[in-house]
């Protein structure tokens, strides 16, 4: 593949450079689901539905908007990824593989004894992994780190930061939002998985963290807020992230829905963790390799 | 403020927090109102030096462009402002927030910073703990974690003040290196080794203003002990703050004819087997923290006396504060009422050795 390093801008949208872009991120989108249920048969369980709503998000990131150089995984002034809601790494990996950080085979071990590979991502184990999740709640600080690092050196790279909904719950979130709007932070892109659900229920119902465009506003952050499996809209956004080490820091609002590419998991509660076997599997992987809905399921 | 003329310099003294920041900038006052200063218990500290911390760094910081300074609302306590002064573009103040500081210099330290995040030791300890764990020490980031103003030494702030149960705790994280540091020229032999260091760090300091124990800024060598008094009766492994009244201790019982071994067990984990078996051949043991009895360094040192063997016959007793929550008091008071005062520890010697 050509160097991302040198990654043109993202195409405006009508031309066939962004046809093509699109029709690239459909393929890999739908690659993220399927490996994600085939990892998840390796191991036993997975976690379908939080790599399912971030699908399209994750790979306008990586094959659209990030700078980035597999062959330099350390490279100083590559553009970051922290994956705060670290159980969608399920999702994460095989793209990582895919894009020439590793071996796409070592994906077969997934979760096996010794494996680089677990349910939460290991900065020092999987190349490509800017930082280590699991815990939520911690990313955006470790993200936020990041940016500020990026300023004292002089790089103008940029960190995406991923959280879910339900992890806005976390306290830590909101202190990092108030520093990075305070030290100005404009080298820092927050992403929220708007996927409306976590274990226990809808956000609305277990904890509500809305109103998230005034929330995060009023912490000084440029808010937009986007239907985050429309990929025209996601591009469009994604191109006008600034670089600015000292700037307003930018969060994209996602709207998404958990499950989202199987209709028995979208915006299912039971799905959270899971385990397809059998005809369900064969299933699930064709109702995948056909494509997305053209609207959900509910 | 009520006298334009002369600031007020009306200190905490416990922290040494003043309320002007005129005073911590040098613009009025300047240094000199914070070193003439007498200590919490009425002894007079004038020749002691306040926290070399923030100005040790900014040195350091002159030559090495990977260190920063993060603290949590803390400047003036901690002397950051000392660095930040000579460095703002590498100084971060997040505000009351500590579990954020540590993952913000976590994110640093990824992107190949070396950060140095400071607040009172019982934030950074027991608030920070699983971002000390899971940031830090999980990753093997070169964070170093500074809590200041350890153990009991905020006195009469209180139980939610007191950092007696950091070292138990953090020294059951696996990647992370524990270290007590015992006075200022002490602290800038720390934080010069502490940057060839590779993984995260825990460095326990006292209120910055302890009496000095190292006459010049020691060589030291993180994992091995520093025998400071040999002796051949009983040998004191001690560590941080009570190092200094532990020697004042092994005076007292030197004129008493008990001849005493003083050893500073700088770092806590990984501890110097080596030392603590040379400590146990004089056949009487007794470590000295202050900290909670439990799972500190006295622990640490009797699992290492009987895994090891070299134990034998070897009379031995873990000193520090008993497991409780202590009572109100000023530091002093509280050192005198744990028998942790050199006083104090004298006392328990000579019933270890009676």
């Amino acid at each position: 593949m050509t160097d991302p390093s040198n990654r043109p801008p993202i195409p405006r949208r009508g031309t066939p450079e962004r046809t093509a872009l699109a029709e690239t991120l459909t393929d890999r989108a739908r690659f993220m689901r399927t490996e994600t249920v085939r990892l998840s048969r390796i191991a036993g369980a997975g976690h379908y539905s939080a790599s399912f709503s971030a699908a399209e998000l994750i790979v306008s990131l990586y094959y659209g908007a990030m700078r980035i150089d597999p062959t330099r995984p350390r490279w100083a002034d590559r553009d970051r990824f922290v994956l705060s809601k670290g159980h969608a790494a399920i999702g994460l990996y095989p793209l990582l593989g895919d894009l020439g950080y590793f071996d796409p085979a070592l994906l077969d071990d997934f979760t096996k004894m010794g494996s680089a590979f677990g349910d939460h991502p290991d900065m020092n184990k999987v190349l490509g992994c800017d930082f280590s999740a699991g815990s939520l709640g911690h990313g955006l600080s470790a993200s936020l780190g990041i940016a500020l690092a990026g300023r004292m050196q002089g790089s103008d790279h940029r960190t995406y930061c991923m959280v879910g909904d339900g992890e806005l719950a976390e306290g830590q979130i909101w202190e990092a939002a108030m520093a990075a709007g305070h030290h100005k932070a404009g080298n820092l892109v927050a992403i929220v998985d708007r996927n409306q659900l976590c274990i226990d229920g809808f956000t609305d119902d277990v904890m509500t963290v809305e109103p998230l465009t005034d929330r995060f506003t009023s912490f000084g952050w440029d808010v937009r807020r986007i239907d985050g499996h429309d990929l025209d809209a996601i591009l469009d956004t994604l191109s006008d992230m600034g670089r600015d080490p000292v700037g307003t820091p930018r969060v994209i609002i996602a709207d998404t829905i958990k499950g989202r590419g199987v209709e028995r998991m979208e915006l299912s509660t039971h799905w959270h963790v899971g385990n397809l076997v059998g005809q369900d599997y064969d299933d699930v992987m064709a109702e995948l390799e056909a494509g997305l809905s053209p609207k959900a399921s509910r | 403020m009520t006298d334009h003329a002369a600031p007020t310099t009306t200190t905490d003294p416990v922290t040494e927090m003043q309320d002007t920041s005129e005073v911590f900038r040098g613009t009025a006052g300047g240094d000199h109102s914070l070193r003439d200063k007498r200590s919490v218990d009425g002894s007079d500290t004038s020749a002691i030096p306040a926290f070399v911390f923030g100005e040790e760094l900014a040195d350091l910081a002159d030559h090495d462009p990977r260190i920063a300074v993060l603290t949590a609302d803390l400047a003036k306590a901690n002397r950051a402002t000392d660095f930040a002064d000579r460095h703002p573009e590498r100084f971060v103040n997040v505000g009351i927030a500590e579990k954020n500081m540590i993952t913000v210099a976590a994110g640093m330290a990824a992107s190949g910073m070396i950060p140095f995040a400071a607040t009172f030791s019982s934030f950074a300890a027991l608030l920070g703990c699983e971002q000390i764990r899971t940031d830090c020490a999980y990753p093997n980031l070169p964070v170093r974690v500074v809590g200041h103003h350890s153990g009991m030494s905020m006195g009469f702030y209180g139980t939610s003040h007191h950092s007696l149960e950091d070292l138990g705790i953090l020294r059951s994280i696996a990647n992370l290196t524990v270290v007590c540091v015992s006075d200022a020229n002490h602290l800038r032999a720390v934080l010069r080794a502490s940057l060839e260091h590779e993984g995260a760090m825990y460095l326990r300091l006292g209120r910055g203003r302890d009496p000095e124990v190292y006459a010049e800024v020691p060589d030291i060598e993180f994992g091995k002990a520093v025998q400071l008094r040999t002796g051949s009766d009983l040998s004191i492994l001690t560590t941080g703050s009570e190092v200094y009244p532990t020697l004042q201790a092994a005076e007292v019982l030197a004129a008493e004819g008990i001849s005493v071994a003083v050893w500073d067990v700088h770092t806590i984990k990984p501890l110097d087997l080596d030392a603590v078996a040379l400590a146990a051949g004089t056949g009487a043991l007794l470590t000295v923290e202050e900290a909670n009895r439990t799972n500190g360094l006295g622990t640490a040192v009797a699992e290492a006396l009987l895994e090891g063997g070299f134990g034998g016959n070897t009379r031995f007793y873990r000193h520090g504060v008993p497991d409780e929550h202590v009572p109100i008091g000023p530091p002093g008071a509280l050192y005198a009422h744990y028998e942790l005062d050199a006083p104090g520890i004298a006392n328990v010697a000579r019933r270890l050795l009676s």
